[in-house]
């Protein structure tokens, strides 16, 4: 290994009040594969984002190659030979692999007039050859695989003669074999002496493929270790970090309660691999994963926003179909989204009209609303659920996050929902309105409403959850019971045992 | 789950076939097939359908919206959509007019003038497109009112007469070919419609200018992010679409032997019409200008037989629009399938 490729030191980066990065560093060799973890919102894409030229950091320096650079903007980045794989690929699917590699560099004759499709066709096919790609230059880009797009997408990089590769979950979609070939194609950039940055949740991949490994948290660097050096748990440790704050949860659910909820082998494509769980009646269950695991997924199919391919869901012991929304609010299953600006509530109308919008029916005589009853109700949910407004005529976009959130659950009280769904409840809201969520799942689960609760945050499942179910890539790895000795060392464990691990 | 593997399996070498005819291959396939259908049809239902005559009054008729159709489908490949260009073309012919009879000028000046106009307007959709970000639907709406308004306040509502210009007919309804084979007489306006689909078509398919078109239309976010200068691009295709609006705007002021200043709104849409059943994407990124002709082609088909066999206009219209839908229909399953 030579020299430092790029180095950043002292990196800060504030977003609106937010102190995303503090005093960060990070030191990438040639010819190095050095792995970048941390939970959701550790600040790694932050990172990357500065040094892609994405984001200006508001203080710090970054030397590339010993010399002290500032990256203004992509091009510059570009410029510098610094290329980001990113998870959603870049590239124009009704293109040829031979036009997205050379997009905006065509070869031309004529004057300049014509393009030259042969030598763009000819160069692509060198380029293809050169990284042993059996990969034809003329093919559409949307007719490839995800692996073979993202294959494009590196030689796109490589072509720009890039000397830092950046990778952003670069297995998250592929197959095991797929991913063989990507690790057989970072060792060969790894010998041409390309220093690759491998954003990754997969230990067992980590282990792999990189040398040393870098842990962020809550925004500041931990530690950087050689990958030999150091163990998975350690790792997971360093990301996990801080001790426990834990609210027991008062009372153990006892398993004699009803089972208000049973799914049984739900599947589909490749998001929902047999999944098999129950709720019971005044139980919290935390469902935990890393993202893409398939949590949110899960909570769709059963709301049935979207289709299944094979499974079946008792609702109190009857079994039921549910084929869309409708129906699942029919059988008394409410959803909350975790895009609540997107799907959970309109925000042009006013609350009393978000209350209501999925019981209208209820409060309409042949098509006609009462108006009065849609007021009552909305106040009794503005008093009971402590929402603070200046009244049920206020427009939603005008409330806090937390009172938002507040109306749509009281949406589906007044639906007479018993069944609630939250995802990511407590996601952009300030932590004072975060207990406030809490505290008003806590008595929703005392007054005999079932919970299905999925966070990114594990103290929040720890602190909330009777029971806790971790998912890792659409499987459910673990039905565990919150005792109170439940770590969140060990849902880290479950949440990144991939599937050839289960059967080793 | 699909196991690929990347390296070590042999493929079966695919041919060397330019990639446009790949990706066009079904729609211009199914949108001819249908053209041949309908001719095929007409004929044995009517013996006055399939004369040498009517086939010219087709064609003749298909060129105005053709021509403009070939600049709407520059546009739409983009996943933009321009609803100014029937009444820029009108505001094309009335300068046309204006130049020839008003200020005297030479035929050829004339010219010019129309078509200047034409790419002046598209220049504007697209810098408001690209640079202000204003919706293309909404950008061009406000072009289409704008060129309205436009060309009755410089017309003075009246007609514009090329009384004195003479030969200025000559370019829509004279006959080059018919001048050198003699009962060969293809008007030139038609001529002039092949004409420029030729050169739509290398522009699309052979220059930078289409292969940005393609790409920004398939994933503008990605096109931006290789450099490539989206927002100016945009403009140039905005441009092109106004140079084939103004192209028509002579032809249909040649073809009238005046510029009607109230004519023109509505042509955008059988414009639109015919690139969509030419098979060309409007969400962008797919599209073909022998697409777009066949498709205009199969609208002044379907409008001439179906009037040969005493269909009421009316009737006529509602026909075309159920061809729209099965057009439309037709490019989602494909889609579908191909997702």
């Amino acid at each position: 290994m030579s020299a430092a490729l790029v180095s950043m030191k002292g990196i800060e980066k504030r977003f609106a009040g937010v102190h995303a990065l503090r005093s960060c560093r990070f030191e990438l060799l040639a010819g190095e594969v050095h792995a970048l973890v941390g939970e959701n919102g550790a600040g790694k894409s932050t990172m990357m984002k500065i040094l892609t030229g994405v984001y200006q950091m508001d203080d710090g320096e970054i030397e590339f190659k010993g010399a002290p650079v500032q990256i203004a903007d992509t091009k510059a980045a570009q410029k510098l030979g610094i290329s980001m794989i990113h998870q959603e690929l870049n590239l124009a699917p009704d293109l040829t692999v031979a036009q997205n590699i050379f997009i905006g560099r065509e070869p031309r004759k004529w004057a300049g007039i014509l393009l030259d499709d042969k030598k763009l066709n000819k160069q692509a096919e060198q380029l293809l050859k050169q990284m042993n790609l059996d990969i034809e230059p003329t093919s559409l880009v949307g007719s490839l695989t995800v692996a073979k797009q993202q294959m494009v997408e590196i030689v796109k990089a490589i072509s720009y003669e890039s000397q830092v590769l950046i990778m952003d979950e670069p297995t998250a979609a592929l197959s095991d074999t797929e991913i063989e070939e990507l690790f057989v194609m970072i060792g060969r950039l790894r010998a041409r002496g390309v220093g690759i940055v491998y954003i990754s949740h997969r230990m067992a991949e980590l282990q792999r493929i990189s040398d040393r490994i870098t842990v962020m948290r809550d925004g500041s660097y931990i530690d950087t270790v050689p990958t030999k050096e150091t163990t998975v748990d350690r790792i997971i440790a360093m990301m996990v970090g801080r001790e426990l704050f834990h609210h027991a949860s008062s009372d153990t659910l006892s398993q004699s309660r009803e089972v208000v909820l049973d799914v049984r082998g739900l599947r589909r494509g490749k998001t929902i691999k047999n999944v098999s769980f129950q709720l019971r009646k005044g139980e919290i269950l935390g469902l935990s994963g890393l993202i893409g695991a398939g949590r949110t997924e899960l909570a769709r199919a059963i709301f049935g926003a979207d289709p299944i391919d094979s499974g079946e869901i008792y609702v109190r012991g009857k079994k039921v179909r549910i084929a869309n929304p409708h129906q699942a609010v029919k059988e008394g299953i409410g959803y909350l989204s975790e895009d609540r600006k997107r799907y959970g509530c309109l925000v042009d109308l006013d609350v009393q009209s978000n209350v209501a919008i999925s019981s209208f029916r209820e409060f309409s005589k042949l098509s006609w609303m009462s108006k009065a009853s849609i007021r009552e109700s909305a106040e009794k949910v503005v008093e009971n659920l402590k929402v603070k407004t200046p009244g049920v005529h206020q427009q939603m976009r005008n409330l806090s996050g937390g009172n938002q959130q507040k109306v749509i659950i009281g949406k589906w009280l007044t639906k007479d929902c018993d069944i609630l769904i939250f995802d990511e409840p407590t996601r952009g809201i300030d932590i004072g309105a975060k207990s406030e969520i809490y505290k008003l799942l806590d008595s929703l689960a005392r007054q005999g409403k079932s919970i299905i609760m999925m966070s990114s945050e594990l103290p929040e499942i720890l602190r909330m959850s009777h029971r806790i179910l971790v998912m890792c890539e659409g499987r459910v790895t673990a039905d565990l019971v919150n005792d109170g000795k439940l770590t969140q060392e060990t849902i880290m464990q479950y949440a990144t045992r991939r599937e050839e691990e289960l059967y080793a | 789950m699909k196991r690929t593997s990347l390296a070590l399996e042999p493929q079966t070498p695919t041919g060397k076939q330019p990639f446009r005819f790949k990706s066009g291959f079904w729609q211009q396939f199914l949108a001819f097939g249908s053209l041949i259908v309908l001719l095929i049809v007409f004929s044995l239902a009517s013996e006055n359908f399939f004369q040498f005559s009517n086939i010219v009054g087709i064609l003749l008729s298909t060129a105005v919206t053709g021509v403009l159709a070939l600049g709407a489908t520059f546009v739409i490949i983009t996943g933009g959509i321009d609803l100014s260009v029937g009444t820029v073309m009108t505001l094309s012919a009335v300068m046309t007019g204006v130049s020839i009879s008003f200020w005297g000028t030479p035929i050829w000046v004339g010219l010019l003038v129309g078509i200047l106009t034409g790419a002046l307007c598209g220049c504007v959709s697209g810098y408001a497109v690209s640079k202000l970000n204003i919706p293309p639907f909404i950008a061009t709406l406000a072009m289409m009112m704008i060129a309205k308004g436009l060309a009755l306040v410089i017309s003075g509502t009246k007609p514009v007469y090329f009384t004195d210009a003479k030969g200025f007919t000559d370019i829509s309804l004279g006959s080059l070919l018919g001048d050198i084979f003699p009962g060969f007489t293809i008007p030139n306006a038609v001529l002039i419609f092949f004409a420029a689909a030729i050169i739509g078509s290398l522009l699309l398919t052979r220059t930078l200018i289409g292969r940005y078109n393609f790409a920004i239309g398939s994933n503008e976010e990605a096109t931006r992010l290789s450099g490539v200068n989206v927002g100016f691009w945009k403009i140039v295709i905005y441009t092109i679409a106004g140079v084939f609006t103004g192209i028509a705007g002579i032809l249909i002021a040649s073809r009238l032997n005046s510029a009607q200043p109230a004519l023109g709104q509505g042509y955008e849409l059988e414009a639109i019409a015919a690139v969509v059943i030419g098979g060309t994407s409007l969400s962008g990124g797919k599209g073909t200008i022998v697409g777009t002709v066949i498709g205009a082609l199969i609208m002044s088909v379907l409008t001439n037989g179906l009037r040969i066999l005493s269909v009421p206009q009316e009737w006529q219209t509602v026909v075309v629009g159920f061809v729209i839908f099965l057009a439309v229909y037709a490019d989602m399953l494909r889609r579908k399938k191909a997702a």
